[in-house]
């Protein structure tokens, strides 16, 4: 489609691209928590690994809480262009029916 | 501090709570929700999981496994962190199907099976008692400690023993008052979740001060503070026991980040208590940082405890003891208040999660199966069985806790019990991913995964905890908690996929399946309807269980939804699938479902359905829910149309009907009067015959008077030029007023008048005549027409919601069929017995017509076990109506 | 005893008043008030003339008359029936009954339709 706008593309893609980022999340998270204990248990049990947990417990917080407000103004701009897209596109049809001057056309649009 | 004041404070602390849950209830009421609503409080609610285990425990814990106590709280941060993916679903999907508990889900998703949700009541229960009974005995210990101010904690004494049933009594008060105050369609308890948002607030708010006491009052700061933490893990005491372990913390993480979804108090606050899913974008970060806050000064005070503190000290109750033997009286007293909220609000929700569970899924089912009967007999008020059942469970609940806190003695097999109900209910885990996430999955299978969790769970964790059995012997250094963990865990969901791939779901279970699993509203099967009339009985039955206003107003709102006036919606599937999920809500999906199948007839699964099932996945497109709506436009578009079409050519015959009508209303007194005259007229007449044949005359002759009164009435009320004389009135003294005039109709009958005198005191700014002429009408038409041997007539009133009035007139006769009921309103429809009438059969005409000027509604209510009138009266009569005040 | 006039008519005065103007006449007239059992009180009366209301409670005039009608006792069939209507004149009712009378009516008509149909 020529005059598909270029924003929605990328929009959309924007927002796929943070949903993936939310379902890698978890697992990352999971990973950074349990592999430390696996692999030196020693080392991380006693003053240093509260350091690391805790700094690592913050920076998740704000992981959340970045990436939701990401996802939340991702999925708002999407749905702007999609109705700016389905907007031109009635206009178009539109335009079509006014030139052919088929006004059925236009009142089946309008009753869907 | 001496113990009456702490006393004294609690109880302050505890008004205030029932306070708070009173205002937040009082405000739902009003419909103000919007701050109940907010993702904040929500996100507070979610605290209910830092019980007083977690508050007092923790510090206990870290003294004994160092880091390890962080487990509880990272495991839920995991969750969290895929709340956008993960949460979000699961409030979604059981939204939809408006679950009312975790076991609900489970069997909603598994074909509506209620031995499966039985089965996992019953895991809830048992692992829930010592785990209440662990509160209780917080509390307790707490109260000890305190007011007895030595640091080792008191032995036991007398003046304590009774305080875990005060504890217990009072907080299943407050459960009954607050949590079954009323069965909603939706399980929502405004004022317990305001309540907990508040504890939690205190909670959060006493442990950081106690935190910023004990590292800038008592140690030198941050940086001091890691100094002492290094050091301590220096000390050989402590090293071994500080050192993690890497199979227990991946067991302990895995289970902990289990409990925050299958706990049934996380489960009801998280999920039930949502009203969507969006506020989990609030609560996705903020719920782990509530966790965060609550953990981060645990080691500092572990430290300073053992520092500071007599060796002998119990270190879970560090937190209580540090604060007194440094003299900060006030910031125990916090602390205390802060422990004795963790306490309550977990006794509180799960009270209301398990309560919920047993009336659903024991004892409602049970007692349905023990009273099997037509379903044209049932009369029962099953509202008030299902709220009754819950009371009773949440007293046993709460009992029992008590009875297994007093039994063990306050011993130190309640130390373990946190876990034991979160491993517990960690077997919950495996059938519900895969119900969320594989269609394969199926009943068999959960029933068999489930089942040989359970069991290996009593065997390896709950019996050894309490005493009985023990582990078989293990290797050193393998961990005897992790390896009943994961052996538990990983058989359940072993055999709960192989019994799964081998079995063959029904299809009832395949349709819940593909709902559950692509998170779209569930498929609306046709259901073999027995007979047109089953939307009146379907009516009756969502009464039994909502109460009379909540019902209809469903009904009304679905009708309405069709393009249909009145309260009886065409029974589709559409209709009839969202009435099922509905009263799932309230009662449970399984329950709901077998309730339907008796009175609406059986599910029918036809192949079609089946094809649907196949390419059902497409089926979520957007474009097809665009599609979707516009046909349902369409179909509501149709709807109307066909009524009015319906209404018109009924109305064409009526008029035709009403000429011949009005002929023969006015020839009938005609003919006397004739006959009668002429009779006069001959000589040879007695004067007492002249006497009684001119009373006939003039009795004729006022009938005819008032017919035409009554037509000219219609006339001008149907023509808008009715002269309306608006004063305020008491609405009491019109209902007394019309009872008293409408008794001359068939004096003969004595009829028991059921009245609520208090709620009938509503000022009332109308045509108080003309409303007393519709209040009249309506009685007398219940006094002619009442069939029954001893009439009853209840009248409500009420405020209405848009401020105006709203009185319902219900007898107890044998009502209007429900053909008819769309008819009563027309010129002229009498209805069976013309000779009883007595007058034109234009009266309940007129009675619309003057509602209608009024600027209300009269409706007739069907399903209400006999002939029910509503008349609705709009806060003063509309602007346009012509009117003269006086 | 046989009985001239059964009269089935549910209001009152109406009956009241043909009772007094063809009882003047010497007719002996007995009164049902309700179309159910109608045809039960014909069959029970054998009346040489039935004046039957249109309008009827329960069950109506037509009905009434078609049971009469179709009654398997030929003499009891062909009773005489004379229709009030307070509907104007109907073409069918007319073919079924012996004679319509509308109302309202002279009670000189009355007294002459039944004279005639008891002659």
């Amino acid at each position: 489609m020529p005059d598909r706008p270029l924003f929605l593309e990328r929009a959309s893609f924007r927002r796929r691209r943070l949903g993936d980022a939310a379902r890698v999340l978890p697992v990352v998270s999971a990973l950074l928590v349990l592999l430390p204990v696996w692999w030196m248990p020693r080392l991380i049990s006693f003053a240093a690994g509260a350091a690391w947990f805790f700094g690592l417990w913050a920076a998740l917080i704000l992981a959340v809480w970045a990436l939701h407000r990401a996802l939340l103004r991702a999925e708002a701009v999407t749905l702007r262009a999609e109705a700016a897209v389905v907007e031109a596109a009635r206009e178009r049809a539109a335009a079509q029916a006014a030139e052919t001057g088929d006004t059925a056309a236009r009142d089946s649009h309008g009753a869907f | 501090m001496p113990f009456e004041t702490l006393v004294a404070g609690c109880l302050a602390y505890v008004a205030l709570m029932f306070a708070v849950a009173f205002a937040a209830d009082r405000a739902a009421e009003r419909g103000r929700v919007r701050w109940l609503d907010h993702p904040l409080v929500y996100t507070l609610s979610l605290s209910v999981y830092c019980s007083a285990w977690t508050f007092y425990g923790a510090v206990g814990y870290a003294t004994r496994s160092g880091l390890e106590f962080a487990t509880i709280y990272l495991g839920p941060t995991i969750v969290c962190t895929g709340a956008w993916w993960g949460l979000r679903r699961l409030v979604r999907v059981a939204r939809m199907h408006h679950v009312t508990s975790i076991a609900d889900l489970i069997s909603a998703r598994f074909g509506k099976s209620n031995p499966l949700a039985a089965l996992i009541t019953l895991i809830a229960v048992i692992a829930a008692t010592p785990y209440i009974a662990l509160q209780l005995k917080s509390v307790r210990l707490s109260f000890e400690v305190f007011a007895t101010e030595t640091p080792q904690g008191a032995a036991p004494g007398g003046a304590f023993g009774g305080i875990g049933l005060w504890v217990a009594a009072g907080l299943a008060l407050f459960t009954i008052l607050f949590g079954t105050r009323n069965l909603a369609a939706d399980e929502r308890h405004h004022g317990v979740v305001t309540a907990i948002a508040l504890e939690a607030v205190v909670k959060l708010l006493a442990f950081l001060a106690l935190g910023v006491f004990v590292v800038w009052g008592l140690a030198e700061g941050p940086a001091d503070m890691l100094d002492r933490i290094a050091r301590a893990g220096r000390d050989p005491e402590l090293a071994e026991g500080w050192l993690l372990r890497p199979d227990r913390w991946t067991a302990l993480i895995l289970v902990s980040a289990a409990a925050l979804v299958t706990l049934p108090r996380m489960f009801q606050v998280m999920v039930v208590e949502a009203a969507d899913e969006e506020r989990l974008h609030v609560a996705g970060w903020a719920f782990p940082a509530y966790l965060f806050a609550m953990s981060l000064f645990v080691l500092p005070i572990t430290v300073m405890g053992r520092e500071l503190l007599p060796a002998d000290a119990n270190p879970d109750l560090f937190v209580l003891t540090l604060p007194a033997a440094a003299g900060q009286n006030l910031l125990a007293f916090l602390v205390f208040l802060g422990g004795f909220s963790a306490a309550t609000s977990m006794v509180v929700v799960c009270a209301i999660a398990l309560a919920t569970m047993i009336s659903n899924h024991w004892i409602v089912p049970g007692w349905l199966a023990l009273r099997r009967r037509p379903a044209g007999e049932e009369t029962e008020d099953l509202r008030g069985l299902v709220l009754n059942a819950r009371r009773l469970a949440i007293i046993a609940v709460v009992g029992a806790g008590w009875v297994y806190h007093e039994a063990s003695g306050g011993g130190a097999a309640l130390a373990s019990m946190g876990l034991v109900a979160f491993t517990g209910m960690a077997q919950v885990l495996p059938t519900m991913l895969g119900g969320l996430l594989w269609r394969g999955a199926n009943r068999r299978g959960a029933y068999a995964g489930f089942g040989t969790g359970f069991a290996l769970w009593l065997a390896l964790i709950f019996l050894p905890s309490i005493g009985i059995g023990a582990l078989p012997p293990l290797p050193e250094r393998v961990d005897p908690l992790a390896f009943s963990i994961f052996l538990s865990l990983s058989l359940n969901t072993l055999v709960f996929i192989g019994v799964s791939i081998f079995g063959f779901p029904d299809p009832v279970e395949r349709l819940q399946g593909l709902s559950f699993v692509s998170a779209v509203e569930p498929i609306r099967h046709s259901r073999m309807t027995r007979g047109e009339d089953r939307a009146e009985p379907l009516l009756a039955m969502a009464r039994r269980v909502w109460g009379a206003d909540p019902a209809l107003r469903f009904f009304q709102a679905e009708a309405a939804q069709q393009g249909k006036s009145g309260y009886l919606p065409d029974l589709t599937p559409n209709f009839l699938t969202r009435l099922e999920r509905r009263l799932a809500g309230s009662i449970g999906a399984a329950t709901a479902h077998a309730m339907i199948d008796r009175v609406a007839g059986g599910v029918a699964l036809t192949v079609s359905d089946l094809l649907q099932v196949a390419d059902e996945a497409q089926r979520a497109k957007e474009e097809a829910q665009r599609l979707e709506s516009a046909t349902t436009e369409l179909a509501r578009t149709a709807t109307q149309l066909r009524e009015a079409n319906d209404k018109l050519t009924a109305l064409s015959v009526q008029k035709d009907a009403f000429l011949g009508q009005i002929s023969h209303e006015l020839r009938t007194p005609m003919t006397s009067v004739r006959a009668f005259s002429e009779i006069l007229m001959t000589p040879d007449l007695s004067d007492e015959e002249r006497a009684r044949f001119a009373k006939i005359i003039h009795d004729e002759a006022g009938r005819l008077t008032r017919l035409l009164d009554d037509l000219l009435d219609l006339s001008v009320l149907e023509s808008g030029r009715a002269q309306l004389t608006v004063t305020a009135a008491n609405l009491h003294d019109l209902i007394g007023r019309a009872l008293s005039a409408a008794s001359a109709t068939r004096p003969e009958r004595s009829f028991t008048v059921e009245r609520d005198m208090p709620s009938e005191h509503l000022p009332v700014i109308t045509d108080a005549d003309r409303l007393l002429q519709v209040l009249i009408n309506v009685i007398s038409n219940s006094r002619k027409y009442c069939d029954s041997d001893r009439p009853v007539l209840r009248i409500r009133a009420r405020r209405s919601e848009q401020g105006g009035a709203q009185i319902d007139i219900i007898d107890n006769g044998s009502g209007i069929d429900a053909s008819r009921q769309s008819l009563i309103f027309e010129k002229f429809a009498r209805l069976n017995d013309p000779a009883r009438a007595g007058g034109a059969g234009l009266g309940l005409a007129i009675c619309r017509e003057i509602m209608a000027v009024l600027g209300g509604d009269i409706t007739y209510l069907p399903g209400q076990g006999g002939a029910a009138f509503r008349i609705e009266l709009p806060r003063r009569p509309p602007a346009g109506a012509a009117q003269t005040h006086s | 005893m046989v009985l001239d006039i059964l009269m089935i008519e549910d209001e009152p005065n109406i009956a009241e008043a043909v009772r007094f103007i063809l009882g003047r006449d010497g007719w002996q007239l007995q009164l049902h008030a309700d179309g159910l059992g109608g045809i039960e009180a014909i069959r029970q009366a054998r009346p040489r003339l039935v004046i039957l209301d249109l309008m009827l409670p329960h069950r109506s005039g037509a009905e009434i008359l078609a049971d009469l009608r179709s009654d398997p006792d030929a003499a009891l069939a062909a009773t005489p029936v004379l229709m009030l209507t307070a509907r104007g004149q109907t073409p069918e009712l007319a073919a079924q009954a012996d004679a319509v009378l509308g109302k309202p009516f002279a009670n000189d008509d009355l007294r002459a339709q039944v004279r005639r149909m008891l002659a």
